[in-house]
């Protein structure tokens, strides 16, 4: 078996010496700069803009303005284009804009020789603006009367669904109901992979190549297209190694603006490199969304009815759109099924960065909501949350009958019994919660919904190529792709295993992605890589097989049927005796001077499946009252991803997201001032990102149930790691103090605030400790 | 004052000189000028750690570093840890071993910062190396899988300094 071991990563070697390339150590030398003029007003039009003293600056070649760009508003979005119309993404947006919708909107661009001098040129822009009110909260901004955003989109609503279910009105008149209803808020956030977003692009026999720290190639070569006005085959997009993406990089980000700027200088190459405090504020950001929910719980602690409303703040662009938020509004439903359910859920365009896709979609957020709601309901009805959850969570034979997925197994419950196990939970939770100095104990957790890809709601498609080589190894290519979680290397292994290779050393997956070879693929998003990608490396290593055995007929006078590949050999099955290597056939093959073949597979498969992809967090944690810091001191994910292509890379992906999520919990926010919609915090210093000090070590576990829609028996864990680290934190906090924190970050401001409140903070509290 | 000057410096074993622009940072010296692309840029005021060269010995966020100041310093780079036939040193092979990797952007800065701990010959606490490998940042790994990569390495010539 080469699927489900712990093999080092295929990139490991060439990362650990530093010699992997990144897009800028790909940049031609002769690369021009361009360095982006960002509104600093909220919400403005621009009257006009003085170029005169930046292009006076030497060195600077061209200046060029919201006044210059292609009126062709396009959609960034990193989703598949979909022949429905109705269905696409909204085309809200220009290369450049006179119509300023956040802090940080592009308004200009100055290419220059030399980056001191685009820098200067930027400075040097003398932008007139006619200043508009503006609005940062997604409620405010549907009230009437409120900054207006785009046309078409009245009182700022990108979009309005429901899910409906049962009589909600009718259900909440049992008698005898406990009604458990909070608000639940959650900040806005930044991806701050480290390598910041970059990309330069250059005209090569008239046509436009982009070389972009990108997860999306693909897609981006659509976008890139729409956005300039020029056929899709007239781009051409390379996707190098990427320092790390979740979510911010599946966006068209500045890839076409850097396509058109080429276009703009007679095709010299061109170079957009952002800051990170442009990566903070002019990319992506994770929708702050607020919850309302409102359980009905009975004594028994079923519950009888909830309504969820959700308010997510698009910020000005709309990007991924409602995706986000209607991804909220149906997982909580399938989640904790009642008979009654009523949600509502509003994506709202405001004043804030545009947000877009980042790792968990939207779960997160609802992770938060919901289950902060089910401990309060368990609290309420004075049962232990743990078991709360075993009553009311999804059943196993749940099925959805939208997206077709099906609880196989009864996951949720397997999950927490191991956590539970794990953790010793049973006997901390009696002893934990009954502190009363300053430093008070808790224990607590939370349960994750998550599914894999993106079928139903869009096209999910993988297509492979295989190419045996002389010497017996597969070369593959496809077009997902790796951004840093190990995707190649489960690619590796997957192929090796499907062809039957000797180790999964022998494939050599061609890493970095050029749409005009690579077989079109949609990237990395969803956690659908190791999924999506199974499909066709299995259909498409049968296929080589099939000709290998096809060519070995001939060569050993065995029937296919007969013949086996077994740790790159050709065998016959019935004795398992070796016929010969995979390197004799194909170098046999290719130099037959009758009849020469060079011996490749290429299959495209369309995935018409989702998979369930479940699990939980248990937290530990110690709230120092004086000091309103709340330190987590342990930590556990436990997930079902099906089975583990390889369980060293499985974990370190459950870290990974456990720690993005602890700071999502504890400490992460990008701050706006109220008066003037300027971010405050947009550096690596102010904004604050887990750091090696600020938690435990990161534990992980896992239930392999086999997903039996995958070939490999595998499913989602990309993003799943990061849904539920920071609700658990959260009850936690509520077991250690009694204090229930319906916001996020749990930060010394907000806990000061909650402590306080809850007259655990006060002056004669010192006094009454000493005595 | 000039805007070029010339610096010399020993670069992973090799006395090197170069004209540069007095305003560039070592940052930019050993990118454009020597091709060492491992110094990777985060944020170039300090704060990610992915730049993180040894000057004399010690680690140095080499994007608030000017590249004059290098003058008559020796400078160590990723490049410079392994053998000259490619052999990897001990901690790149742990961090490999112990999937420390994931996208691999702050990898050359968290190894140059763990060869300084590991050339101090110390045995740390493990609050003490968090505490040391806290200035950077990674978001892939949690610092798990790197902490135990420096633990297992600094274990490890512990080890061989007492047979």
């Amino acid at each position: 078996m080469i699927v489900g071991q712990r093999e080092p990563r295929v990139d490991g070697y060439d990362k650990a010496t530093g010699r992997t390339k990144y897009y800028e150590d790909r940049m031609p030398a002769n690369a021009l700069y361009v360095r982006i003029k960002h509104a600093e007003k909220a919400h403005a039009i621009v009257r006009s803009i003085d170029i005169s003293a930046a292009a006076a600056i030497p060195g600077v070649v061209k200046v060029l303005t919201c006044f210059d760009v292609p009126n062709l508003p396009f959609a960034t979005a990193g989703h598949p284009w979909s022949m429905d119309p109705g269905h696409r993404d909204t085309a809200d947006r220009l290369l450049l804009n006179r119509h300023v919708r956040y802090w940080g909107d592009d308004v200009a661009v100055v290419i220059a020789e030399n980056e001191v001098a685009a820098n200067q040129g930027v400075r040097a822009l003398k932008v007139d603006y006619e200043e508009l009110p503006f609005v940062l909260d997604a409620q405010e901004a549907m009230k009437d009367g409120a900054p207006q955003l785009h046309d078409g989109f009245p009182n700022n609503i990108l979009k309005h669904t429901q899910n409906i279910k049962g009589d909600y009105q009718e259900a909440i008149k049992e008698p005898g109901l406990i009604k458990v209803e909070g608000w639940y808020d959650t900040p806005t956030v930044q991806h701050a992979h480290i390598e910041n977003f970059g990309c330069f692009a250059y005209m090569e026999n008239g046509r436009i190549v982009v070389v972009a720290s990108t997860q999306i190639p693909h897609i981006i070569r659509r976008i890139v297209a729409q956005a300039v006005g020029r056929p899709w085959g007239d781009i051409e997009i390379i996707k190098p190694y990427i320092g790390g993406g979740f979510g911010n990089k599946q966006d068209a980000l500045y890839e076409p603006l850097c396509a058109w700027c080429t276009t703009q200088v007679g095709g010299r190459p061109v170079r957009i490199d952002c800051s990170r405090e442009e990566t903070f504020v002019s990319n992506r950001v994770r929708h702050a969304i607020r919850y309302h929910i409102i359980s009905w719980v009975r004594k028994d602690g079923t519950i009888a009815a909830r309504k969820v409303d959700l308010y997510s703040n698009q910020g000005a662009y709309a990007s991924h759109g409602h995706s986000i938020a209607a991804k909220g509004l149906n997982a909580i439903p399938q989640k904790y099924p009642c008979p009654a359910y009523e949600g509502n859920a509003w994506t709202v365009y405001t004043n804030r960065p545009a947000a877009g896709a980042m790792r968990g979609y939207g779960m997160p957020q609802a992770n938060y909501a919901d289950e902060a709601n089910i401990d309060d309901c368990a609290k309420a009805v004075g049962i232990d949350p743990w078991e709360f959850r075993k009553l009311n969570i999804m059943p196993k034979g749940f099925h959805d009958p939208f997206s077709g997925n099906t609880n196989y197994y009864d996951t949720y419950r397997e999950c927490m019994a191991k956590g539970a196990e794990i953790m010793d939970y049973e006997r901390k939770r009696k002893e934990y919660g009954h502190d009363t100095g300053n430093i008070r104990r808790g224990i607590g957790l939370a349960t994750f919904w998550y599914n894999t890809a993106v079928y139903p709601i869009s096209l999910e498609t993988s297509s492979n190529r295989m190419q045996l080589n002389l010497d017996g190894t597969v070369t593959m290519q496809c077009g997902e792709t790796e951004i840093g979680q190990g995707a190649d290397t489960a690619y590796a292994q997957m192929t090796a295993e499907a062809i039957g290779l000797k180790s999964y050393k022998d494939v050599h997956v061609i890493s970095c992605q050029d749409t005009d070879i690579t077989p079109t693929g949609t990237g990395a998003y969803a956690s659908r890589q190791t999924y999506v990608a199974g499909f066709s490396i299995r259909q498409t290593a049968d296929l080589l097989k099939e000709k290998i055995l096809k060519r070995a007929q001939s060569l050993t006078r065995q029937m296919p049927y007969n013949m086996d590949i077994v740790d790159g050999n050709i065998i016959r099955r019935e004795d398992k005796m070796v016929l010969m290597s995979l390197q004799e056939l194909a170098m046999t093959a290719q130099y037959d001077t009758v009849n020469s073949e060079h011996i490749t597979a290429e299959s495209t498969y369309t995935i018409r499946n989702n998979a369930y992809s479940f699990g939980c967090t248990f937290a530990e944690v110690e709230v120092d009252i004086a000091m309103c810091k709340a330190q987590v001191t342990r930590i556990l994910n436990v997930h079902d991803c099906g089975k583990l292509i390889n369980p060293a890379l499985a974990e370190a992906q459950v870290h990974g997201g456990q720690s993005m999520a602890i700071g999502y919990g504890l400490s992460e926010q990008l701050i706006f001032d109220e008066k003037t919609g300027k971010p405050l915090n947009n550096n690596l210093l102010d904004y604050k990102l887990s750091t090696f000090m600020d938690h435990p070590r990161l534990e992980a576990a896992f239930i392999e149930n086999p997903e039996p829609t995958s070939p490999f028996g595998t499913k989602s864990l990309g993003e799943p790691p990061a849904c539920s680290p920071a609700p658990a934190i959260r009850n936690a906090i509520l077991h250690a103090t009694g204090v229930a924190i319906d916001r996020l970050p749990i930060n010394p401001h907000v806990l000061f605030a909650e402590l306080s409140k809850a007259g655990l903070i006060h002056d004669s509290w010192l006094d009454k400790e000493e005595k | 004052m000039s805007q070029y000057k010339v610096v010399h410096c020993n670069i992973n074993g090799k006395d090197v000189e170069r004209m540069v622009d007095v305003r560039a940072s070592l940052t930019d010296m050993l990118r454009n000028e020597y091709h060492l692309t491992s110094v990777k840029k985060g944020c170039e005021v300090g704060e990610c750690g992915a730049c993180n060269v040894l000057i004399n010995g010690e680690a140095f966020n080499s994007c608030i570093y000017l590249a004059v100041w290098a003058e008559g310093k020796t400078i160590l780079t990723l490049e410079g840890l392994e053998g000259p036939n490619g052999e990897l040193s001990d901690i790149q092979q742990a961090f490999i071993d112990e999937t420390a990797i994931q996208c691999g952007f702050c990898t050359p800065g968290f190894i140059m910062t763990a060869a300084e701990i590991l050339n101090s010959g110390k045995e740390y606490s493990d609050e003490e190396l968090r505490k040391l490998l806290s200035g950077h940042l990674c978001r892939c790994t949690g610092y798990e899988n790197i902490f135990r990569a420096v633990k297992k390495t600094m274990l490890k010539r512990l080890e061989a300094a007492k047979a």
